[in-house]
């Protein structure tokens, strides 16, 4: 493929995510932060994005699992995982912690398990989206391309 | 002889979230600070060189570092962002340095009590770069303070605090040379010119009342 068509591949690829609402404009402030000095910022936040989200999520489902769920353990993993997800644009996954934050704050188990299987859902779906994102870029620099900046207009 | 002075701005970033720690980080970098962070409020402290025990004998040191500006989460396990805000404020050394509070949660009660304890500004997360730009003015307000009690040459300026752009001075001509030998002309080399300029106001009553208080 050309470098131009795969430059336009990943301008579309870019701007669905935030059509779907998958990212929101936190991740274009993660953009403006790299520069020549920090050319791997965003790939260094969001790989500590995957590391925080996988462990929180993993101590959410033995949480939850208990026989008498505790939720003064609960609802600080999902307040940090609110936060994170916050920090880096992914938009959906936050707002499914905002979600489950009110079903801890009422106790309800059947609510926050259904609530986790939400979270989990959005995570994959984002973490997936961009893996992507890294793969096409990745491409681009291997043909010695530049990665477009993101146009705001859309 | 010319003296090699730090002209950057340095800050102590405080977050228990490595993310946010990196996040908070790259923006105050972007901004041209120096950045220090910490995971926590009693390693602020340390930092800082204040120790916690309330042994008033003990407790004061001079400042080991010197910090323009901290800037922590509110949420942090064991010492709060507003528990550390309070152990500055009360301190005799360090209660001029200015504090900005960050959190992920909108709760009025909490940022008016945070900003009556003294914190210069209350950030909500996610932090922008929009946000970092406002944190300039307090910073210059502590070194205009510390540039006013040091001894210096004279100079011929005017300058308001808030400026941060290179400003035209008229040095002797010896340590102007000196100066240019030393380093090429950089822009933090011009900020270092600033503050020698800022030092010889020292008539301007104004900046010698300042403190950050409510």
């Amino acid at each position: 493929m050309e470098l131009v068509q795969m430059q336009k591949s990943l301008q579309d690829y870019t701007k669905s995510l935030f059509l779907d609402g998958v990212l929101d404009s936190q991740f274009l402030q993660l953009q403006q932060l790299q520069d020549e000095s920090n050319p791997d910022f965003v790939s260094q936040v969001v790989t500590l994005f995957f590391q925080d989200s996988d462990r929180i999520l993993n101590d959410l489902s033995l949480s939850l699992d208990q026989q008498v769920v505790d939720f003064k353990k609960v609802d600080p993993h999902v307040h940090q995982l609110k936060g994170s997800s916050s920090s880096i644009g992914a938009q959906r996954v936050k707002n499914a912690c905002v979600v489950f934050r009110s079903f801890c704050e009422q106790q309800n188990v059947e609510g926050c398990h259904r609530c986790l299987q939400q979270v989990k859902k959005e995570y994959y779906l984002v973490k997936n989206r961009l893996e992507t994102l890294f793969k096409l870029e990745q491409q681009i620099v291997a043909s010695g391309g530049m990665i477009p900046a993101m146009e705001l207009g859309f | 002889m010319g003296m090699v002075r730090e002209s950057q701005f340095h800050v102590l970033a405080v977050d228990d979230s490595h993310l946010d720690r990196k996040m908070i980080e790259r923006l105050l970098q972007k901004s041209s600070c120096q950045v220090t962070t910490v995971d926590s409020g009693s390693k602020a402290l340390e930092f800082l060189g204040l120790r916690e025990s309330n042994d008033q004998n003990a407790l004061e040191t001079h400042q080991e570092v010197e910090i323009n500006l901290i800037i922590t989460d509110y949420c942090m396990p064991g010492m709060t962002g507003y528990d550390l805000l309070k152990k500055v404020k009360e301190s005799v050394a360090f209660r001029s340095i200015p504090v900005v509070i960050m959190s992920s949660e909108n709760v009025p009660a909490r940022i008016s009590r945070c900003l009556e304890e003294g914190a210069e500004e209350f950030f909500l997360k996610p932090v922008k770069l929009a946000d970092v730009t406002k944190l300039k003015p307090h910073m210059m307000k502590t070194k205009l303070k510390k540039e006013g009690e040091k001894p210096s040459e004279e100079e011929n300026a005017t300058l308001k605090p808030e400026e941060s752009l290179v400003v035209e001075m008229i040095l002797p001509l010896n340590q102007e040379l000196e100066l240019e030998q030393k380093e090429p002309m950089l822009s933090s080399n011009k900020r270092k010119a600033m503050e020698e300029v800022i030092s010889a106001d020292r008539s301007r009553p104004k900046y010698n009342d300042i403190t950050t208080s409510v």
